[in-house]
């Protein structure tokens, strides 16, 4: 194997298992922020107390976060000196923006609201959670705007041999850097608000901790059909019709669209299959893919056929992963709506179906995650700066192929472990549970 | 000053910054490492518990900066150094998870183990920082066309291994000051007695390297006499090491940490002054060498960067300083410690 397809195997290894734990973080910090208010300004203990026991999941996933993230900071150089060199001038700034003004707030915010909450007020103890949520947020900022600008790259001339920045703020807000970061962060509260909607049904059918969770399931259930309806709409609409815009050959393979036509179906469910490529079992709705992305039911739409072929992405993979995201979002909206209802009849605490739903759903906008960035980022293929620089060109020249190989074991070794160890850590801090509400703080 | 000096002096400052703040967290952790009893253990980490994160955060954005800067640097150092750096973050990503997996499981086997991540997490990279300095002194076979052509087990040359021993006895005794300040009683005895044998190795080990760059690195020595920068760092550096067991012997011993610290920023003053303005010198052919104009940026970007760390820098001074002095005083364990 070559060193550039290892070095993509290794890039999509490590970021895919490190994208498991920020949405987590950003999720859960955001419904901290709200669990925290109310338990100070209400002087509601029993909200302390979903404070407390989230905040420790928060403090586990944040960990696993910071330290499988700083390897993506230097694997740029590591694996792929050669796009550094040609991207630097343009790539480096937000990396370093998202330092300064994102992971030094974050972390050191997050230190004063795990260890400080009986050394300063409440009011500064609930400012330290806001810290870090905006501080995650932040950083989720300026890593799309680095991403966003090698989907669709803008504000830069070649020159000298490599990229070089012309406008700071086009590159920054490049045409999908916006709808990006609402895509994203969005998706990021979905995964907090199924993370504290699952443990707390698990505690609800256990009958444990019965009405700590209670609040929490309510308050995440609420959120969470709120997050779920704005991530379909307009965030996720626009997002596509933002690809149609600025790649449209991304666009006919994450839709299936082989040849070029007006009036363009959407496929709502196919077996891709190759060669040809062709649409299996398909079912569709006739116009619609144009009216989505277009406003009209007869815009044409360019398919496959008028790509050359080494400009195209992996077909089947950006296909299958994107519809199945899309699958997910409205699984999502379909539960979180089934339980306000529940909840608005009174009845969600004893639909132990729908708890036991919630329980397993836990994983599910992780996984979502995971579909829509292999959507995004295989769909970018063949290219690493859309249209500017091509993945094969991008790699290290000093690394050899048996290096790559020893750094992709040595990852996979690693994660497999720090992955088992989370899911240990996790299953354990839940069985344990959060504090008892009469129990009074003991100092060791 | 042109932007390109500017940027080498504020890269300077990212690293001294690191060197500053994990340079304590990284020798607390070797400390830990020939730590026997259970609570003392507990204080060490805890020590450093709310503020390592933050800290190693200096490492990341220095590297953002670096790659953000000098990105013909930041793709050359670090594809040339492939294993090494691998190393590097497999022990930072053991390190960084150790603090929260440690204390999550009443087992002595379990406990055990993440100590052994989180001392072997911090030593490796208090030796490594030192190797990379040394090998960046004695120079890297840079070719005319800016690629490392050199070989993993080249990096590790006696002179750079030497260096770092010194960076390990930098960084241990300055995590020995600094849990001096935190700790109290029987450990904060024995760590004092620690930091004076510690700063004779540190000294020693200074002074036969500095012997070594005489014949390892002499273009470092060009012309530098004649640089009053040099003279006043290496004033600073003396005066810093003289005061650390005067401040030390005399129980002041956040005195005694601002001491060390100096001690570390002239120390990695005095390196900058020397390369400067080159940043990684080819042992090739001098003129082969990484300088501050042949790998940076566009003079656009190192000005939007230059507005971006007047923003955010001062910033990031003023809350940090202000959630030490939240943690002030000495550590005590509690029921929401690691």
């Amino acid at each position: 194997m070559d060193v550039v397809l290892l070095s993509r195997i290794q890039f999509a290894m490590t970021i895919g298992f490190h994208f498991l734990f920020p949405p987590i973080s950003i999720g859960l910090a955001w419904l901290l922020v709200i669990v925290e208010r109310l338990g100070w300004k209400k002087k509601d203990e029993i909200y302390e107390k979903i404070g407390k026991f989230f905040g420790k999941i928060l403090a586990l996933t944040f960990a696993v976060g910071v330290a499988t993230g700083i390897v993506m900071e230097f694997q740029f150089g590591t694996n792929w000196a050669q796009y550094s060199k040609f991207v630097g001038d343009i790539f480096g700034a937000p990396l370093a923006a998202e330092g300064v003004f994102a992971f030094f707030l974050e972390s050191a915010f997050l230190g004063l609201y795990i260890f400080g909450r009986n050394k300063v007020s409440k009011g500064v103890h609930w400012f330290s959670i806001f810290m870090v949520a905006i501080g995650a947020t932040i950083s989720a900022f300026w890593i799309i705007v680095a991403g966003s600008w090698m989907q669709t790259p803008a504000g830069f001339i070649i020159k000298n041999g490599r990229a070089e920045l012309t406008d700071f703020w086009a590159a920054v807000f490049n045409p999908s850097t916006v709808i990006r970061f609402f895509h994203v962060v969005d998706a990021a509260l979905i995964t907090g608000a199924f993370m504290m909607a699952g443990i707390s049904a698990y505690f609800l059918l256990k009958k444990q901790h019965v009405e700590i969770s209670k609040k929490a399931m309510k308050l995440a259930v609420i959120f969470g059909l709120v997050v779920s309806l704005l991530e379909l709409f307009p965030f996720g609409h626009e997002s596509g019709r933002e690809v149609a815009h600025e790649q449209p050959a991304k666009f006919a393979a994450i839709q299936g669209l082989y040849t070029t036509q007006s009036g363009a179906p959407l496929a709502v469910f196919a077996f891709p299959t190759m060669p040809p490529p062709e649409l299996k079992a398909k079912i569709e709705i006739p116009g619609l893919l144009s009216w989505l992305a277009f406003g009209d039911v007869h815009a044409k739409i360019k398919g496959i056929n008028e790509f050359q072929q080494n400009d195209l992405p992996p077909l089947f993979i950006t296909f299958v992963s994107y519809h199945n995201m899309v699958a997910l979002g409205m699984l999502f909206i379909l539960l979180t709506l089934l339980a306000t209802i529940q909840l608005y009849r009174k009845k969600l605490w004893e639909s132990k179906k729908l708890l036991k739903i919630f329980t397993w759903a836990i994983p599910f906008p992780l996984i979502a995650c995971q579909l829509g960035w292999i959507s995004a980022e295989v769909g970018r293929q063949p290219w690493i700066v859309y249209n500017v620089l091509r993945t094969r060109d991008a790699v290290s020249t000093a690394v050899v192929a048996g290096d790559v190989v020893f750094s992709i074991i040595l990852f996979a070794l690693i994660y497999l472990l720090l992955g088992s160890l989370y899911v240990y850590l996790l299953v354990r801090e839940i069985k344990h549970g959060p504090e008892p509400i009469e129990a009074k703080e003991v100092l060791l | 000053m042109d932007l390109n000096t500017t940027w080498f002096l504020l890269v300077g400052v990212l690293i001294i910054g690191y060197a500053i703040l994990d340079g304590f967290d990284l020798g607390v952790g070797v400390l830990h490492l020939f730590t026997k009893d259970e609570i003392e253990k507990r204080i060490e980490m805890n020590s450093i518990g709310p503020v390592w994160d933050g800290n190693e955060v200096w490492l990341l954005t220095g590297g953002g900066a670096l790659f953000a800067a000098f990105p013909i640097v930041y793709a050359t150092v670090f594809s040339g150094f492939y294993l090494a750096f691998i190393l590097l973050l497999a022990a930072l990503i053991f390190r960084a998870v150790s603090f929260e997996f440690r204390g999550k499981v009443e087992s002595p086997t379990w406990r055990k183990w993440w100590d052994y991540a989180f001392g072997i997490g911090s030593l490796l990279p208090a030796i490594l920082f030192g190797v990379a300095i040394g090998n960046v002194l004695r120079g890297l076979p840079i070719n005319q066309s800016g690629d490392f052509v050199g070989t993993f087990i080249g990096l590790l040359n006696p002179y750079s291994i030497l260096v770092g021993l010194l960076s390990l006895a930098m960084f241990t005794m300055h995590g020995a000051i600094y849990l001096s300040l935190k700790s109290e009683g029987a450990l904060q005895e024995r760590i004092v007695k620690q930091i004076n044998k510690l700063w004779i190795a540190f000294i020693l080990l200074y002074i036969v390297a500095t012997f070594f760059t005489f014949f390892e690195g002499s273009y470092l020595f060009d012309g530098i006499l004649r640089n009053p920068i040099f003279w006043i760092l290496l004033i600073l550096l003396l005066a810093s090491i003289i005061y650390i067991p005067i401040f030390i012997n005399g129980k002041k011993y956040f005195k005694a940490l601002l001491s060390s610290s100096v001690t570390i920023a002239a120390m990695i003053g005095m390196v900058a002054v020397s390369l400067f303005p080159r940043l990684v010198t080819s042992n090739i052919y001098l003129n082969y060498s990484l300088t501050i104009y042949n790998s940076s940026s566009s003079h656009n970007t190192l000005f939007a960067m230059l507005i971006i760390a007047l923003i955010g820098v001062p910033i990031v001074l003023i809350y940090t300083i202000f959630i030490y002095r939240v943690f002030k005083g000495k550590t005590i364990i509690s029921k929401e410690s690691y």
